[in-house]
């Protein structure tokens, strides 16, 4: 089943064009990677999917509906959540309180049904404490709950933000750079962890990664970007022969 | 554990009620007027603070709030002969010549009107952020001024108005102010004071956990007017003359330092440092008068005092930016553990 599909989608900033004529397809429950080198464009067509831009030309469909020019949060309710390169927790929030931020966009009752502590907002209330205490226990934060988000060490901030993307109950996941950062003890976990998130979720997952150890060992899928475009799709194996690709990381040698 | 908290706040407010008792009959006007002026000052620095201190909006448009507030409960509550005095120049448009309203409605409508005027101001101005939306809600503030000296025969212009009933008492101030503080707190803790701080703490990511940001700071700023409204109607009963001149810059300019000074995003830090502050606005009138040093006569400068705190908020700002309580709030464990911990101090004299 076919969860999102971009058509054409071009994006333009004044006389720069940072994505050019981008088509992507996910089908559900597939890990899809996004590669390419710096300034490729790979988080610029993250930031399309996930409405922060509206794209110059072309068109965003979630599950056969047309998202082009919904809000981030608006989309973010139909089900694709997102995690970012530069990891940006609620910082001076309890590692807790970050994920049940999370949940808010569930919340039913209004402003003051939850002022009031009515019977049915306790309920909500009590239902999102406890399943952002299941998730952090998964992801295995459930010691540090209490802690405050930017003390805790790197990897750690980096799966609070996973299972805060995870408490919006999204449909499709996008990760923008999991393993930046990491050891390679670290990144391995990390590549296991994204596997059983997206069975236990039942996710699909599309993720910006440089990490190749990564890219080519968990994702079905492979685009490649290089200049906004799309220069390259395809299997880890027919990625990793392609000749356009290796001449975009490596360089080409005019003389040759 | 929550029993004995809500025990113990109990106990707290029955104290309280029982120092207002005493205060109301025994204490001279003075020191009534101050407590009095404290509690408003900690509606107002509360209302303020879930704006700038939990939503992160840097709002400058508390005057404008307090006018409309002061101005709407004055106007409901003046006895008709009053009315007929006040608005020599030009008297006063029919449908409000014969109102008069008792307090607790009069106040109630200046806390609605506020929250719609800031509804309405927000709808538009919550799409700047920082600086931009300190200057528009600044100029939204000191339009309402203007607007307010020029309407002659509302709210009779720059004479102001004289001969409010004096509705507000202890009970009236401490009663709202405690109210107020309940609802901050439960507002605070519930799921839309985390998505406000969400807001605060990152507006990309906020959004992308699905929080509508603009609904979220709509809402904040509109609650936040309502408080101020209502702090304004307080106030304006508690001094018995309002004139549009009082609800400058300066009047913003309080609260904010009392926010600041408490600590941005703590209910606490508010409450401590609106009592602190009326104080000591109060205390420092000395410095007001002329004085001799000795060697030196320094001769009174109105407003002095002022300069005091402008220093202190110079110096909380430099180094020492989380005020008294940063974003840290009151709680029953901890103070019971501090006065445990201070026991045997005192007892065995080193620790």
């Amino acid at each position: 089943m076919e969860m999102l599909r971009t058509e054409n989608v071009t994006m333009q900033f004044g006389g720069l064009t940072a994505v050019k004529d981008f088509n992507l397809t996910l089908n559900k429950g597939e890990i899809v990677a996004l590669i390419g080198p710096n300034g490729a464009g790979k988080t610029t067509a993250f930031n399309i999917i996930t409405g922060v831009y509206k794209p110059t030309t072309g068109k965003i469909y979630y599950k056969g509906k047309d998202i082009t020019n919904m809000g981030p949060h608006n989309i973010t309710k139909l089900g694709i959540a997102r995690t970012f390169q530069n990891i940006r927790l609620f910082k001076n929030l309890s590692v807790l309180d970050n994920v049940l931020i999370a949940n808010h966009l569930h919340v039913k009752s209004n402003l003051f049904e939850a002022l009031l502590r009515v019977p049915k907002y306790k309920n909500e209330d009590r239902k999102m404490l406890k399943k952002s205490l299941d998730l952090l226990e998964m992801v295995g934060l459930i010691d540090v709950k209490d802690e405050k988000s930017s003390s805790l060490p790197y990897g750690m901030q980096r799966r609070l933000e996973i299972a805060r993307a995870l408490a919006t109950e999204p449909e499709v996941l996008l990760l923008d750079e999991p393993a930046a950062g990491m050891n390679p003890k670290e990144t391995e976990d990390l590549t296991k962890f994204i596997k059983q998130i997206r069975d236990d979720f039942d996710l699909t997952i599309f993720m910006i990664e440089h990490h190749m150890q990564v890219v080519m060992g968990i994702s079905e899928r492979i685009y490649v970007l290089d200049y906004g475009i799309t220069i390259a799709h395809g299997s880890p194996n027919e990625i990793q022969s392609n000749q356009r690709v290796i001449e975009a990381y490596l360089g080409v040698d005019d003389n040759a | 554990m929550r029993k004995r908290d809500y025990y113990l706040t109990g106990v707290t407010l029955i104290i309280l009620a029982i120092f207002l008792y005493i205060a109301d009959m025994y204490f001279d006007a003075y020191i009534v007027r101050i407590l009095n002026l404290c509690a408003i000052y900690t509606i107002l620095g509360l209302s303020m603070n879930l704006i700038n201190g939990f939503t992160g909006l840097f709002s400058l448009g508390h005057a404008g709030f307090m006018a409309i507030g002061a101005y709407t409960t004055a106007i409901l509550t003046l006895s008709v002969d009053a009315k007929a005095q006040n608005f020599f120049m030009e008297p006063i448009i029919a449908p409000l010549a014969n109102v008069e309203w008792p307090f607790f409605p009069a106040l109630l409508l200046a806390g609605i009107l506020s929250a719609l005027v800031g509804f309405l101001i927000g709808a538009p101005a919550l799409r700047l952020k920082g600086d931009y939306l300190a200057i528009a809600t600044l100029g939204f503030a000191e339009i309402i001024r203007v607007i307010f000296t020029n309407t002659q025969n509302i709210t009779n212009g720059a004479l102001g108005l004289k001969r409010i009933p004096p509705y507000t008492n202890l009970w009236w101030s401490y009663g709202i102010a405690v109210f107020t503080i309940a609802i901050m707190v439960l507002l605070i803790n519930s799921s839309y004071g985390r998505a406000f701080k969400a807001i605060r703490e990152d507006e990309i990511a906020a959004e992308s956990m699905g929080i509508n940001l603009f609904k979220h700071k709509v809402m904040s700023f509109t609650i936040g007017a309502f408080f101020a409204g209502i702090g304004g109607g307080l106030l304006g009963n508690l001094l018995g003359t309002i004139d549009p001149a009082m609800f400058k810059f300066t009047l913003t300019f309080n609260i904010l330092l009392i926010i600041v000074l408490g600590g941005m995003g703590s209910i606490t830090g508010t409450v401590i440092s609106a009592f602190l502050v009326t104080i000591s606005l109060e205390a420092l009138r000395f410095l007001d008068q002329p004085i001799n040093l000795g060697f030196f006569v320094i001769p009174g400068v109105a407003g002095m005092r002022m300069v005091v705190f402008s220093v202190l908020l110079m110096i909380v700002v430099l180094f020492y930016r989380h005020g008294l309580m940063g974003n840290k709030e009151f709680n029953w464990d901890k103070f019971l553990q501090v006065i445990k911990f201070k026991k045997p101090l005192l007892k065995g004299g080193k620790n």
